[in-house]
């Protein structure tokens, strides 16, 4: 039997507000255990909650980047459960009225577009950190505690690990180009947990879902998924019943365990937090915020194509803010998009697989603009490129050096077009026999001579004349 | 010269005057303590800290400053209100050696006055209570007689003001917890309008509803104090941005022109006759004194009571749950898991009165019952604010008794919970409605004990409470 897979993510984000969500205390990964907590964070007798507002705007600016309505009206709300991360015995949540509601992301598998549906984004405060400290006790990290963070939902729209990994990459790209977030999965500041189900091919009806959570890379939410897809049909072909359960990924040995079924899940008596008052967000503010979001990689790539790049070199600039705003400043002081987009793309971009960006674009746009004006060739222009990234040293220097300003002198070049026509004849011959396609290897040659100087415009245009003589 | 009898306003004068020294005063206070420890009116007395204060304020006065009234007064603080280096234990087993790291914002406030912090007053645990027997330490009787009860919760708070021991306190009013030990105790209460003074620092029962207030002698005292203690507060998103106001400023000595309403609800079964005939006798004084009376009717507003113990309890089981002893307060060592040390740890350090509100509250916000009683109360409340709102169109205050009878004897009602809340039946729909509201003594019953009336008011209409209980107050003290 064929089965379809419906899964759903939920993916939380922190946010890089200055301050944490309800309290004073710096917002900053990797300090001193313990160094950012108050009595608020804390949960001490009588310290009380104040909403920080930069959290509500990060949250809206994440709302109008997946296409969200924004609420006018919301309201905090207290998830009640004793864990020890939770200071206060209850997490600041949001339930009935979050901030964003019914947005979409659109993603690109083979070449498709799609659209996966959010049923939400809300706002709330992490938990701390539990540390395992190795010799049998735990202790617990605040400094996360009460940090601000959004919790993104999808309706069950993902049908497989392909389309997972490729929202997920979309949404981090997206909230990277927003600068409301680090988005880093190994520190912790994107998470996302999976919801599963399978049902028959075709079917209306739902599946009994399980939900995976630990899942700390891309790579882990790809193999998880496709691991518990596999593991219900075989369930279900051998007779069995999905339970309805809590799993925790287990990267290390590739497979599912159980945390806890529906039985043990926690009634978390949620209401109105009567510390916090209801936020009213009027559609001036939500404007001003529209106002202040930066391009997001679908705006820029359109941008892009309208500069003459294609559809594929687009999108390969806009896979990341630091290449895009790269790309960006160099084009504004070399106004000459297909040259900037293929050397970026060919050269940087093969780069960076390996180390970070040696050449800052003011450098790279000095190197751009001498290929521009003819003073060097392209050949000579990634020699220069890479000499660059090796030593430090700037484009007008390197060509210096290296010897390779380009040759544009007509009496040199055609001497050297000379040269070539005396010394291949059957060449010529065949050119002139008609086999244009002959012209080339005498390009090649006079290049050759000229050690890759000679403007190979000007050559051709030469040689041409010559052999038509 | 025994000062301690004196008012707040009395006692600042003599001050001025160069009659009597803080130092002086202060150490006539700790002995009135020491003598009267049987009341345990207080969890600890802080003497050295208060003597410091006390010559430091000596020291100003005599260089002459102008010191700000409050200056140099010792008073006491309900043990549920945060000094920073002082504990804060709430009279519970589990914050018995919680040594508070912060001041509480009107802590902050009281300090900048230069008042004289003797001692923190014993409660009823975490506030939950009518009688102070919910005190895990021990029961604070009435002054009058020791065999009744103070009241609750604040009622360490009251019988320390009535008993001398501090010329004024600050408690804090869920449903009724200043107001009810203060008409038990023969002082006057006051719970002011939800958001005036800052909750920032004090232990949460019911955040919605709590709200502290001061207990004096006099109703100018009353204002006195209310002048420090209220305010904006911007750590706390509920303090109210109303305008500072100087309640000192509140009397005119008469009531004319005033509307008073009287609600026929506030009179009817379960009310004591003697406190009836006392609040009766109130109402043709102010009649005589050129007020209007207006009889009313709110049929809705003793629901306020079952609304009360459904919202105050699910907010409070919420708030108290922070108590598990990881970060803070008593915690056993035999704990064999996490969850083991959580049940222990909270079984052991709460009182049956604050697991009854805890497992209620828990159980109207669960998953199912939710919308039959957290919901449901949240409308009831609605309601009773339009109740409110419909009489206060016809009338400027509402007078009613504080509670249905005067103080019962210790153990009368401590079986027998129902009737323990019902003795706040009048004063919880003033919390309910987020309205300001006093008590003030108003004569005594057969036996000798204190009886209090209740003057309601609109929403940050203090000033206009203050003068009308002062008409009252003035009068008594002159008789």
């Amino acid at each position: 039997m064929k089965y379809d897979t419906v899964i759903g993510l939920e993916v939380h984000c922190e946010l890089k507000t200055q301050t944490k969500c309800f309290c004073g205390c710096k917002n900053n990964f990797g300090d001193q255990p313990n160094s950012n907590c108050c009595p608020v964070c804390l949960g001490f007798p009588g310290a009380l909650p104040v909403l920080n507002q930069k959290a509500v705007e990060y949250a809206i600016m994440a709302g109008l980047a997946f296409n969200c309505s924004i609420n006018n009206n919301t309201v905090f709300e207290r998830k009640n459960y004793f864990y020890p991360d939770l200071s206060k015995a209850y997490q600041i949540s949001q339930l009935e009225k979050p901030l964003c509601v019914n947005g979409y992301v659109e993603i690109n598998v083979n070449g498709k577009t799609k659209k996966i549906r959010l049923n939400r984004i809300h706002l709330e405060e992490d938990a701390g950190k539990l540390i395992h400290d190795g010799i049998g006790g735990t202790v617990v990290d605040y400094n996360r505690g009460g940090v601000p963070l959004i919790e993104i939902v999808t309706e069950p729209d993902i049908t497989s690990a392909e389309e997972a990994v490729a929202f997920l990459e979309t949404l981090k790209n997206t909230i990277a180009y927003t600068g409301i977030s680090d988005v880093k999965m190994e520190e912790g500041s994107l998470r996302c947990d999976v919801n599963l189900s399978v049902k028959p091919a075709g079917s209306e009806v739902l599946g009994t879902r399980t939900e995976m959570k630990n899942l700390n890379s891309f790579k882990a939410v790809y193999r998880a998924i496709n691991y518990e897809q596999k593991r219900q049909i075989e369930e279900i072909e051998d007779g069995h019943k999905i339970i309805q359960e809590t799993l925790r990924w287990d990267d290390s040995i590739g497979e599912t365990k159980s945390m806890r079924s529906k039985e043990d899940s926690q009634d978390y008596r949620y209401f109105p937090d009567p510390d916090l008052l209801p936020v009213y967000i009027s559609d001036e503010e939500i404007n001003k915020i529209k106002s202040k979001l930066p391009k997001l990689p679908t705006e820029l790539k359109a941008e892009y194509v309208g500069y003459g790049l294609s559809d594929y070199d687009a999108s390969l600039l806009t896979e990341s803010k630091e290449i895009s705003d790269y790309f960006n400043e160099v084009l504004e002081k070399v106004n000459q998009p297909k040259l900037v987009a293929n050397f970026i793309i060919n050269e940087t971009l093969r780069k960076l697989k390996e180390e970070e960006n040696k050449i800052e674009a003011n450098r790279m746009a000095e190197l751009l603009i001498l290929i521009n004006n003819n003073e060097i060739s392209t050949t000579a222009g990634k020699q220069v490129f890479e000499e660059m990234w090796k030593t430090g040293k700037d484009a007008k220097t390197l060509v210096e050096e290296l010897g390779l300003k380009q040759l544009n002198n007509d009496d040199e070049i055609k001497k050297l077009v000379l040269d070539a026509i005396s010394n291949f004849p059957q060449s010529v011959a065949d050119y002139k026999s008609g086999k244009t396609s002959a012209i080339g290897f005498l390009v090649g040659q006079v290049m050759k001579n000229s050690k890759g100087k000679a403007n190979p415009q000007k050559v051709n245009e030469m040689l041409k004349a010559e052999l038509e003589k | 010269m025994d000062y301690t009898k004196l008012s707040i306003l009395e006692v600042a004068k003599l001050l001025r005057e160069k009659k009597v020294t803080s130092e002086e005063l202060t150490k006539q206070v700790l002995e009135n303590i020491k003598q009267k420890e049987n009341l345990h009116a207080l969890n600890f007395v802080c003497e050295e800290y208060a003597l410091n204060k006390a010559k430091e304020v000596d020291k100003l006065f005599s260089e002459n400053k102008e010191l700000p009234l409050l200056a140099g007064i010792p008073i006491t603080i309900k043990d549920n209100i945060n000094i920073k280096g002082l504990k804060t234990t709430c009279s519970s087993k589990f914050l018995s050696n919680f040594v508070a790291p912060y001041s509480a914002t009107i802590i902050e406030n009281l300090e900048k006055n230069y008042a004289v912090i003797v001692g923190k007053n014993n409660m009823d645990e975490f506030a939950m209570g009518s009688s102070t027997e919910n005190s895990a330490f021990f029961t604070t009787p009435n002054p009058h007689n020791t065999e009744y009860v103070s009241g609750g919760s604040s009622g360490g708070s009251a019988c320390a003001v009535a008993a001398n021991l501090g010329f004024a306190s600050v408690g804090t009013d869920t449903g009724g917890s200043v107001r009810q030990p203060a008409s038990l105790c023969g002082v006057v209460g006051l719970k002011p309008t939800y958001g005036l003074v800052s909750r920032y620092g004090i232990v949460a029962f019911a955040s919605s509803l709590d709200q502290a207030g001061p207990l004096t002698k006099t109703v100018k005292d009353s204002a006195l104090m209310l002048n420090v203690l209220s305010g904006y507060d911007e750590k706390e998103e509920t303090s109210s941005k109303h305008i500072k106001e100087d309640y000192m400023q509140s009397f005119k000595g008469n009531v004319k022109g005033i509307k008073i309403g009287i609600v026929k609800e506030f009179f009817g079964e379960g009310l004591n006759e003697e406190v009836k005939n006392a609040i009766l006798k109130v109402k043709d004084f102010y009649e005589s004194k050129g007020a209007e009376i207006v009889e009313l009717s709110m049929p809705f507003v003793l629901s306020a009571l079952a609304c009360y113990y459904v919202l105050s309890s699910a907010e409070a089981a919420s708030n108290l749950s922070r108590f598990d002893g990881v970060k803070y307060g008593v915690s056993v060592s035999d704990a064999k898991n996490i969850n083991d040390l959580y049940l222990k740890n909270r079984s052991q350090g709460f009182g049956k009165e604050v697991k009854r509100r805890i497992m209620l509250g828990n159980y109207v916000l669960s998953s199912g019952y939710y919308d039959a009683y957290y919901k449901k109360a949240k409308k009831v409340q609605r309601k009773l604010v339009e109740e409110f709102n419909e009489v206060f169109e016809k009338c400027d205050v509402l007078l009613t008794p504080t509670s249905p009878s005067t103080a019962f004897k210790i153990g009368e009602k401590s079986n027998n919970p129902l009737s323990m809340y019902l003795s706040d039946v009048y004063t919880v729909p003033v919390n309910i409605a987020e309205l300001p509201a006093i008590s003030v003594p108003c004569g005594v019953d057969s036996k000798g004990l204190p009886i209090g009336m209740q003057l309601i008011g609109k929403k940050f209409s203090e000033k206009t409470l203050f003068n009308v209980a002062d008409v009252y107050d003035s009068s008594r003290e002159e008789k």
